[in-house]
């Protein structure tokens, strides 16, 4: 029986526990008799004892299932150095397709089986079923067992899941009293649920992290790492699938030179005009003024960055070309993918950033400190250059920290507006790529998975991680530290 | 002080102030003012800059040039040995751009015998029409021998043209329409057969490789599900972990830790979840590359954070009198939270929550990593099966270089922003709305 079907019936088994444990406890409702919790506490409890355990083991025992048939599979096949596939999986995967494939004949069909593979295809194709014409014929008893061994184990796993889910809706109706506490046991149930939850943000970066480092180390496997963070020059050489490739070189140091004068343009053109931004807003502008000018910036930080980047490639791009042939009266200086051009829009999109950042903190400093310095007969401007910005210095140098590790992490603006040849250049108007780039670029593609060509990217992954890490943490830590408490 | 009289009265003759650089000084308080006024245009400008950049290239894409022609099913030509009633995929094989082509012809005044003609006549209506032909014949087949009148489709050369996007003074050789097939767009525009409608299949048509007959249709689908997913899955959730957080947790060594890695996953590179994704998902968890399910996966992991930190602030924002209020008149605490505390931030939570689903609805980064960068023309019937995405959309088509893809990527991102604009500004109108002063 597919899964759903037995979930389903779980859950019918616990809404019907629901209200049969409701009944019994409104049942119980009597002059005199004082009701420790209300009457749906009580069918509330007797829903969780019959589907949380049932459900538990259902996702237990599908794991444990399916790996079962797996390793029952692996021991039926040949040894690897018969079979003369390219790799286990690749046969294991054709088990697999065969086995999907049985299960739409009927039961006739499945009583005469040919042995054969190559009278078995068009009996597949009628109903539809397209296999590749590499799979073997040692493959159909194999996978005929494969499938009884499947079917048995999920009715085996279904009825134990059913039976679980019976006994704890008895349990859970037999446990309804008057003074029965089920009030505390459903809400210490619902306190462990959100425990749980919470762990899932800790899981998550476990998880990347993990996720990332096993695949870094089975790239540094075939790469020595040195090459890889020193190395000078980025030339992956694809080789085809399952062809024993000519090792590319993998040097990061092209990559992560493009990453940061990339943010560096990017900042350039960010910080002043975004920290100008803010203060304007914050001090001189009128109400109306600001209730224009703050939603059209956050309306700059809406536009997802895709359209940053065909702004930079459709409009942008071929402007600066044009604009530079004109200039230079013949070839163009400036490509159509630049380091200027990704730089300038990326700055573009960053302003809001910067502009909201800076709000909060030019704002959080205290009004004493604004009104003594123009009590003493400074100009607003003086007020500003010379008290508040310096007091707000360690915010401010937060905000630009976090905004160069959001410029760093950009991925569409680089992919579409800077180019994909790594190169080590000082011209700002020559293209140079991105370690966000070459992540798409190496994953992107038909390639297998174990190549360093597609491992590479999880090394760039996780040098990116680490990257924009540090600079978080930086940020907060150089907030903390220096700002002043004021009041 | 020297005093001067004026008449016979003493008056103080005023000091000469010292110079303490006033002119100066307001002179940069002048230029101070010029430089945020400055910076404020131009991020404005180049706001501006951009959207109409967008939606000059763009607005074309909403209409489509099409031509009524009456097509006669003609009997030889469609079912030339009489098998429909016995084999109904003879009225599937059928010849249906020849029809169009003598139709064409006929409407053209083209004499058959004139090859040179005939073949410019090739490429002037889509090659789509062959489905709408073969569509009305299967769905009717009384129709066969019959003439009707049918709308197709002009191909993406002839649209362009019809638009006036191709510059009709280059030479001959050098461009996409030759000058008699603009002779024929003329002619068929006077009489009126040809003309620009409403491009209903820039919403309803699937990738493909014909401009005139691709649209985002899949895309927003597929964007949908994932909206779906992230919703179904990170507002629970999120929800769930700050109450847990705000409400519940001691002050531990685990809960410090858990803050700080919510920080800092809201300010990890969308690109690293996609990564996450291709490793977790769809390597380990073998799900199904290109599905919508692992797009709303990663997108909900993404989502997560910006949720807990919009749900903390709202929790934060309730007052502890409704707290003890609920805890004195004799509420447990999980009471007292899912019952006092939850409803009265939930505008907070709704919005965080909508603000967060207008970023995932923007993201491409992650998705173009798990495979969602796939041809996909038919729609997506499960979440499990192959989909796409409308920023990958937008993403694929400025990979092409045909004019009309650019108009419909164009097109495709002001539909984008049309659909991230109503989620802010409900967005914002539910914060004003339900906002409360304590």
């Amino acid at each position: 029986m597919p899964l759903i079907y037995i979930l389903g019936l779980v859950i019918v088994i616990g809404l019907v526990a629901y209200t049969v444990g409701r009944q019994r406890a409104a049942s119980q409702i009597a002059p005199g008799v004082k009701q420790h919790s209300r009457v749906h506490y009580h069918g509330w409890w007797a829903f969780i004892l019959s589907t949380a355990p049932a459900i538990l083991f259902l996702i237990v025992w599908s794991i444990g299932s399916s790996v079962y048939v797996e390793r029952q599979i692996e021991t039926m096949l040949p040894a690897e150095s018969e079979a003369g596939f390219a790799s286990r999986s690749l046969e294991l995967s054709l088990v697999h397709s065969l086995a999907n494939g049985l299960r739409r004949l009927d039961a006739a069909q499945l009583e005469n089986l040919p042995s054969s593979f190559a009278e078995l295809q068009p009996m597949l194709a009628a109903k539809g079923v397209a296999l590749a014409p590499d799979t073997k014929d040692y493959m159909i008893p194999i996978a005929v067992e494969a499938n009884a061994t499947a079917d048995t184990v999920n009715l085996i796993g279904a009825i134990v899941t059913l039976a679980i889910s019976i006994a704890g809706a008895a349990f859970g109706v037999s446990q309804v009293a008057a003074r029965g506490r089920a009030r505390n046991k459903v809400e210490s149930v619902v306190l462990w649920a959100l425990l749980g939850s919470s762990m899932i943000a800790i899981v998550t970066t476990i998880g990347i992290v993990l996720s990332m480092l096993f695949e870094t180390f089975h790239f540094f496997s075939r790469v020595p790492a040195w090459s890889f963070f020193f190395g000078t020059v980025w030339d992956p050489r694809f080789a085809g699938a399952g062809a024993g490739g000519a090792e590319g070189q993998f040097g990061l140091i092209p990559l992560l030179a493009g990453t940061l004068y990339i943010a560096l343009v990017a900042l350039l053109v960010a910080v002043p005009v975004g920290l100008m931004s803010a203060v304007y807003m914050s001090e001189y502008a009128s109400k109306r003024v600001r209730g224009i000018v703050k939603p059209a910036l956050e309306l700059l930080a809406g536009i997802p960055t895709i359209v940053y980047g065909i702004f930079a490639l459709v409009t942008l791009g071929p402007f600066l070309r044009d604009l530079s042939a004109a200039l230079a009266g013949g070839s163009p200086f400036i490509q159509g993918q630049s380091i200027f051009t990704a730089g300038f829009v990326m700055g573009i999109m960053l302003i809001p950033v910067v502009s909201s950042l800076s709000d909060d903190i030019i704002t959080a400093v205290p009004r004493a400190m604004r009104d003594g310095s123009l009590g003493l007969g400074a100009t607003r401007s003086e007020t500003i250059k010379k008290v508040i910005l310096p007091a707000a210095l360690p915010g401010i140098v937060g905000a630009i920290l976090l905004t160069a590790s959001r410029a760093i992490g950009e991925t569409m603006i680089v992919v579409l507006a800077a180019g994909v040849a790594a190169n080590l250049t000082l011209n700002p108007f020559e293209a140079m790529t991105t370690i966000t780039v070459k992540i798409v670029n190496q994953l992107t593609g038909d390639l297998e998975f174990n190549t360093p060509q597609t491992l590479v990217a999880f090394a760039l992954g996780i040098t990116l991680f680490a990257i924009t890490l540090v600079m978080n943490i930086a940020a907060l830590y150089i907030v903390r530290k220096y700002r002043e408490q004021y009041e | 002080m020297t005093d001067t009289t004026v008449g016979s009265i003493p008056v103080a003759k005023a000091r000469v102030r010292r110079d303490i650089g006033l002119r100066r000084r307001y002179g940069a308080e002048r230029r101070f003012r010029l430089y945020g006024m400055l910076a404020i245009s131009f991020g404005l400008i180049f706001l501006a800059i951009m959207l109409f950049s967008i939606v000059s290239k763009g607005y074309t894409a909403f209409w489509q040039t099409a031509v009524t022609l009456p097509i006669t099913f003609d009997e030889k030509i469609v079912d030339p040995q009489g098998k429909r009633a016995d084999d109904p995929n003879v009225l599937v094989t059928a010849n249906y751009p020849l029809l169009a082509q003598r139709a064409l012809m006929t409407k053209l005044g083209v004499d058959p015998n004139d090859k040179p003609a005939v073949a410019k006549l090739k490429g002037f209506l889509s090659e789509g029409l062959r489905v709408q032909l073969r569509e009305v014949v299967v769905s009717d087949p009384s129709v066969i021998g019959t003439t009707r009148d049918v709308t197709v489709l002009a191909s993406a050369n002839v649209d362009s043209a019809f638009k006036g996007q191709i510059d009709l003074t280059v030479p001959e050789k050098n461009r996409k329409v030759s000058d008699q097939q603009v002779a024929w767009m003329n002619q068929l525009a006077s009489d009126g057969s040809m003309e620009q409608q409403f491009n209903t299949g820039l919403f309803s048509f699937g990738a493909s490789s014909r401009p005139e007959t691709s649209g985002v249709g899949v895309a927003i689908i597929g964007s949908f599900y994932m909206m779906v997913i992230v919703l179904l899955l990170a507002l629970p959730i999120g929800v769930a972990a700050s109450i847990y957080l705000e409400e519940f947790a001691k002050k531990s060594r685990l809960t410090d830790i858990i803050e700080v890695n919510i920080n800092n996953l809201a300010a990890v590179p969308s690109i690293v979840f996609g990564l996450l994704g291709l490793a977790v998902f769809i390597n380990f968890l073998n799900l199904p590359r290109s599905a919508a399910l692992v797009g709303g996966l990663v997108l909900t992991l993404m989502t997560l954070p910006t949720i807990i930190i919009a749900t903390r602030a709202a929790l934060a924002a309730v007052p502890p009198s409704i707290r003890s209020a609920a805890l004195g008149l004799g509420a447990s605490k999980t009471q007292m939270v899912f019952h006092h505390v939850l409803p009265l931030a939930a505008p907070g939570i709704l919005t965080g929550t909508i603000i967060g689903l207008a970023r995932a609805l923007g993201e491409t980064a992650p998705l173009l990593l798990i495979g969602m960068v796939a041809f996909v023309a038919d729609y997506p019937s499960t979440p499990l099966s192959p989909a796409t995405a409308l920023p990958v959309q937008i993403y694929m088509w400025a990979n092409e270089a045909e004019r009309a893809f650019v108009e419909r990527m164009s097109g495709a991102i002001m539909i984008l922003l049309a659909f991230l604009m109503v989620m802010n500004i409900t967005a914002i109108i539910l914060r004003r709305r339900f906002e409360r002063r304590w």
